[in-house]
């Protein structure tokens, strides 16, 4: 294992600005793991930790394949994570909407710039990412349709599910976006939590890494085979919408099988304890995300459903 | 008459509503009358917008009978972040300006920006009014994507402003209100002046100037109205030159505003108050106009410091 410094910056009265990253294996760019990239991506650097250490083990027992280099960068915004705040100090903006970068542009591009330089031309990218949304999700590969993305490879992480969805204006300067533009197998990982540890769904994400790697003759790893993913567009999901605002209850998490018809959560009026409204079901399915803070507004996805049949 | 376009309730007590200012002439039928409409406070720490709301329904009102199209004044498209000092939508820290068209059925934000959209398509011009942000200063200018400059620069050559930035095409931008106007056939300029959370009295003025004077082009006004400054028009991404920060450190400026520099002019220092030290000098790299400048003194590497739109000598 080598320890090294990815990009540094002076700051005024910080300590240096550093992103480290932790290089195992020799021979061609093989796998990149980024972690956490924003202030609140906890369980992103959790899980990156969990995989050095994970790593560290693999190379002393010989089980990295000749020839392959990996590099594991467990976060890529330190300054943020150390003042708890989502995106950059200074002026507020989000690493992850700054690739590929320039490196005579403003402090994010140049932050990106000097990171891409680093994780381009890897064969395989993964990414530990979040959603803007509060809320838990069911352990997913979320992949681009950007025109270069590979299902079949996605399986092979042996996680419940691999979400395809839409390019949006904004997705081109995600990192996993310029990943893909620069050949890069790329793939976005979401476990349950973001901004808390979630132990099992961490686990899950490791040994789907592993998994992968062995089975594209990366790594030696026979562990738990994983799940059978099912593939689902992210349009195809199923939004359960408030009507009303106030306390919100769910009485279902994240990953739960539900039936049509299911009393999924309910809303109560902030100050008189009355229920407002109860959120049903429409489908036979699964929970896939559901909101996970105490109160909503209306008009707000609390919930959305992977159906078992098509609606 | 002061209309609500926009309402989601909130957990506790309270609805978001977004509100708009309708002016139109007394006694006429609005058939076939031409409608501007003006936007801001789209990020919430953007203030200009809000002294030229004011000044021009006082100036409407003051004279009624001038008033010959629909007027339509929208101060507020972020109140929560306007409140609050949140430049994007508190509690989601999401950029407002990046949500458009949004959507009839989706999310709150995505429904709200939907809404927005559905009231304002259809104007005859839609101008957005930003204040840059609280780091830069601008001077009154009208930013154009190159898409649709044809339809755009003649708009934005009535509105009084000092500066009109043509530039490139930028996927990013398509989630923007003006993106999103301007690809529903509703043409909509938008404006960039002075600084965030502040109010720059004499920008304000002549913003309301030239708005005026659009509205009198348009025939919305026939009361009086000055003839607009000349604009420097730029075309070419050469034209402008970035100047950003070497460093981290206090930025010190040594010049004004809109100022003519020479190449080499000293534009100002960044500075270490722990050591004393002067760490470096920021100098005009070409002849030009400085039309941005920093205003928040703690940079980076990388902040911007200003913009320079080159002088032409030939
Ligand atoms: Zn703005």
């Amino acid at each position: 294992m080598q320890k090294k410094i990815i990009y540094e910056i002076k700051s005024l009265y910080r300590d240096h600005f550093r992103v480290n990253g932790y290089e195992f294996g020799d021979g061609k760019k093989s796998v990149c793991i980024v972690g956490s990239t924003r202030g609140n991506e906890i369980q992103q650097l959790y899980i990156c930790s969990q995989l050095v250490k994970a790593f560290k083990l693999l190379e002393q027992e010989n089980r990295i394949k000749e020839g392959h280099r990996i590099l594991i960068i467990p976060a890529v915004n330190p300054y943020s994570l150390n003042i708890k705040k989502r995106f950059w100090p200074t002026d507020n903006t989000d690493i992850n909407r700054m690739f590929p970068g320039y490196n005579l542009g403003e402090t994010t591009q140049r932050i990106a710039a000097g990171v891409f330089d680093v994780i381009k031309e890897y064969t395989y990218g993964m990414q530990f990412t979040s959603f803007y949304t509060p809320g838990k999700f069911t352990p997913h590969i979320r992949m681009m349709k950007a025109g270069f993305e590979n299902t079949d490879l996605a399986k092979k992480f042996g996680m419940p599910y691999v979400v395809l969805r839409n390019t949006r204006p904004y997705d081109t300067t995600t990192l996993n976006y310029n990943w893909q533009i620069w050949e890069t197998h790329a793939f976005s990982i979401y476990t349950t939590t973001t901004s808390q540890i979630d132990k099992e769904s961490a686990q899950t994400a490791i040994r789907s890494i592993l998994n992968f790697l062995s089975k594209e003759n990366i790594v030696e790893y026979h562990g738990h085979e994983g799940y059978v993913s099912l593939v689902v567009e992210d349009t195809d999901m199923v939004p359960v919408r408030t009507k009303s605002a106030g306390i919100f209850e769910s009485l279902v998490k994240a990953g739960d099988e539900i039936y049509r018809g299911q009393l999924l959560g309910q809303i109560t009026d902030p100050y008189e304890g009355e229920i407002t409204e109860q959120l049903y079901s429409p489908v036979d399915g699964m929970v896939f995300f559901a909101h996970d803070e105490p109160l909503t507004y209306a008009d707000a996805a609390v919930y959305k459903l992977v159906a078992h049949e098509k609606v | 008459m002061i209309k609500t376009i926009a309402s989601v309730k909130m957990p506790v007590d309270e609805i978001l509503q977004i509100k708009k200012h309708r002016l139109i002439p007394d006694g006429k039928p609005l058939a076939g009358l031409k409608r501007i409409s003006i936007v801001t406070g789209i990020h919430g720490d953007e203030l200009e917008g809000q002294y030229v709301c004011f000044e021009l329904i006082r100036r409407i009102q003051a004279q009624r009978e001038s008033l010959t199209g629909i007027v339509d004044i929208y101060p507020a498209m972020n109140p929560l972040g306007i409140d609050s000092i949140t430049r994007g939508i508190p509690a989601f820290d999401l950029d407002m300006n990046r949500i458009f068209p949004g959507n009839q059925d989706g999310d709150m934000m995505e429904y709200l920006a939907n809404q927005i959209i559905d009231d304002l398509v259809g104007s005859d011009v839609c101008i957005d009014i930003h204040a840059s942000n609280i780091y830069l200063t601008e001077i009154p200018q009208i930013r154009i994507n190159e898409l649709h400059k044809e339809r755009l620069i003649p708009l934005a050559e009535k509105a009084n402003v000092d500066f009109i930035w043509v530039h490139g095409a930028n996927t990013v931008l398509e989630s923007t209100l003006a993106h999103s106007l301007n690809s529903r056939n509703t043409p909509t300029l938008v404006v960039e002046m002075g600084v965030g959370m502040r109010i720059t009295k004499s920008y304000c003025l002549q913003l309301t100037e030239g708005i005026l004077n659009l509205m009198r082009e348009l025939g919305i006004w026939q009361g009086e109205t000055i003839p607009p400054r000349r604009p420097i028009v730029s075309e070419h991404p050469d034209d402008v030159c970035y100047l950003n920060a070497s460093m981290a450190g206090v930025f010190i400026p040594h010049v004004k505003h809109w100022e003519k520099l020479k190449t080499g002019d000293l534009i100002g220092r960044i500075i270490d108050p722990l050591k004393g030290e002067i760490l470096d000098e920021i100098r005009a790299p070409i002849d030009g106009h400085l039309f941005t400048i920093r205003e928040y003194p703690i940079v980076d590497a990388g902040s911007l410091i200003g913009r320079l739109l080159r002088v032409d000598h030939s």
